[in-house]
């Protein structure tokens, strides 16, 4: 077994985990490549839509499959750069957007 | 940057880049076996179409994936006895198209010579132009002149859209004095939309990483180089880079070799097998030696056994039906949507 976390070598071994729960697995992958294919976004937009994303929940598998796949499609470097600035703006939003909550909280216990 | 044959580099040599491909410890699979696993007759040809001549190694630029590993420090070329020998063979095979590559093919010195001999066969003439030849010297400034003249249609390797990525594969300066190049073309009628002086470009990836889809990457092409610089050109042809001279160097030395042929393997797509473009043509190299595509040249892989060795003899000989030599650099072509020098072929 592996000594480390995330062995790059994993990324290939996706398809087993079907060798646990096989119905279940079939079910994802099916799904997964009609997500994939080309609709009422192209092919591209997905591919950068994934590599934000992988990006947003941190997924060093996810990070390479959809750097080589945004490649492939043609995306430029400063295409797939902005697309990983849309995460991390939507992450720093998310934070930043709570604190209005905090507000809320500090003028409700201080009477502001 | 120096070809690797004037850094004497191991892989130079067309024996150490087959040892490392058809190595039999190797966990990928044989072409051959896998042709047969997918239930796919042996590799034949049809009738011989195509010639493909590459005039010389010499070339103004030095390409980190040339499979060629031509460059200025390259000085074979091709002589003006073969270039007879190759006129002769046209008259006897049904060829339609010759096409020329290096190298830079317009930098020997018999080369506008040829082209106008070609042209007075009636043959379809294709040049790969690396563009910025047409800028390197005053001598070649008036190459799309010339080409228009002889009805030259012109391939032009562009590896992408931006400055950046294709000067890390092309050499710096090169996107500049690619768009002048394009813009002159232009400017004599090539790439128009009802133009018939074809004009076509040539993606290939800038790293060990497939081609996507042909059409939408000619789309983004086009795309943006009219918006950004005004450009037009008729098809952009996607081929994928085959494990050979320099690339193969560069995927063994950053260790992406097994990576990337894992991935042509896994994108075998047995519906590109019968577009490949070694089946209806011959490729010629300076000294005159024949093949069955541009990539066995280089890997010194000659025709198959009872087959003529070079094109004096190729007039008299019958090729067509012919069984294709293969090998795991042939995964090449067979990946997702097929590769050839005309892009997809499935």
């Amino acid at each position: 077994m592996s000594k480390k976390y995330y062995d790059p070598v994993d990324l290939g071994k996706f398809g087993d985990i079907a060798e646990f729960q096989k119905p279940m697995a079939d079910k994802f992958f099916a799904w997964y490549n009609e997500v994939f294919k080309e609709g009422a976004l192209t092919a591209r937009e997905k591919s950068l839509i994934a590599l934000a994303v992988a990006h947003g929940v941190q997924c060093p598998y996810c990070i390479d499959a959809y750097s080589t796949d945004a490649l492939e499609k043609g995306c430029s470097e400063a295409q797939m750069m902005e697309a990983v600035h849309v995460a991390a703006a939507i992450r720093g939003g998310a934070t930043l957007v709570h604190g209005t909550q905090m507000m809320n909280h500090v003028k409700a216990l201080t009477g502001a | 940057m120096k070809s690797l044959l004037a850094q004497q580099a191991l892989l130079s040599a067309a024996s150490e880049q087959r040892r490392v491909l058809e190595d039999p410890g190797s966990a990928l699979p044989f072409f051959a076996k896998k042709l047969a696993e997918s239930g796919l007759p042996e590799l034949r040809a049809t009738e011989l179409e195509v010639l493909q001549l590459n005039l010389g190694r010499m070339c103004n630029q030095t390409c980190v994936h040339c499979h060629v590993d031509a460059g200025p420090d390259r000085k074979e070329r091709m002589s003006r006895e073969v270039m007879e020998d190759c006129l002769r063979s046209l008259d006897a095979h049904p060829v339609r198209t010759v096409d020329l590559t290096g190298g830079a093919p317009e930098m020997h010195p018999d080369f506008r010579w040829f082209v106008e001999r070609l042209s007075e066969t009636g043959c379809h003439i294709i040049v790969r132009c690396n563009l910025t030849i047409i800028l390197a010297n005053k001598k070649y400034h008036d190459l799309p002149e010339f080409y228009r003249k002889h009805r030259v249609e012109v391939v032009s390797s562009l590896p992408f859209y931006t400055a950046d990525r294709t000067d890390r594969q092309r050499g710096k300066g090169v996107f500049e004095h690619s768009i002048e190049a394009l813009k002159m073309l232009n400017a004599v009628g090539y790439g128009m939309p009802d133009s018939d002086l074809e004009l076509n470009l040539v993606y290939n990836p800038a790293g060990a990483f497939l081609p996507g889809s042909q059409d939408e990457l000619e789309k983004q092409f086009k795309r943006s180089l009219m918006a950004d610089h005004g450009i037009q050109f008729h098809k952009l042809f996607a081929i994928t880079n085959l494990p050979i001279s320099r690339f193969l160097e560069y995927l063994v030395r950053t260790e992406h070799y097994v990576g990337y042929m894992e991935r042509l393997v896994n994108a075998f797509n047995p519906a590109a097998v019968a577009g490949v473009m070694c089946r209806n043509m011959v490729s010629v190299s300076h000294d005159g030696s024949i093949y069955d595509c541009d990539f066995n040249q280089m890997l010194d892989l000659p025709l198959s056994a009872g087959m003529p060795r070079h094109i004096r003899d190729l007039a008299d000989a019958n090729v067509a039906g012919r069984l294709i030599v293969t090998g795991r650099h042939c995964y090449g072509c067979t990946a997702g949507a097929g590769s050839s020098c005309g892009g997809s072929v499935a």
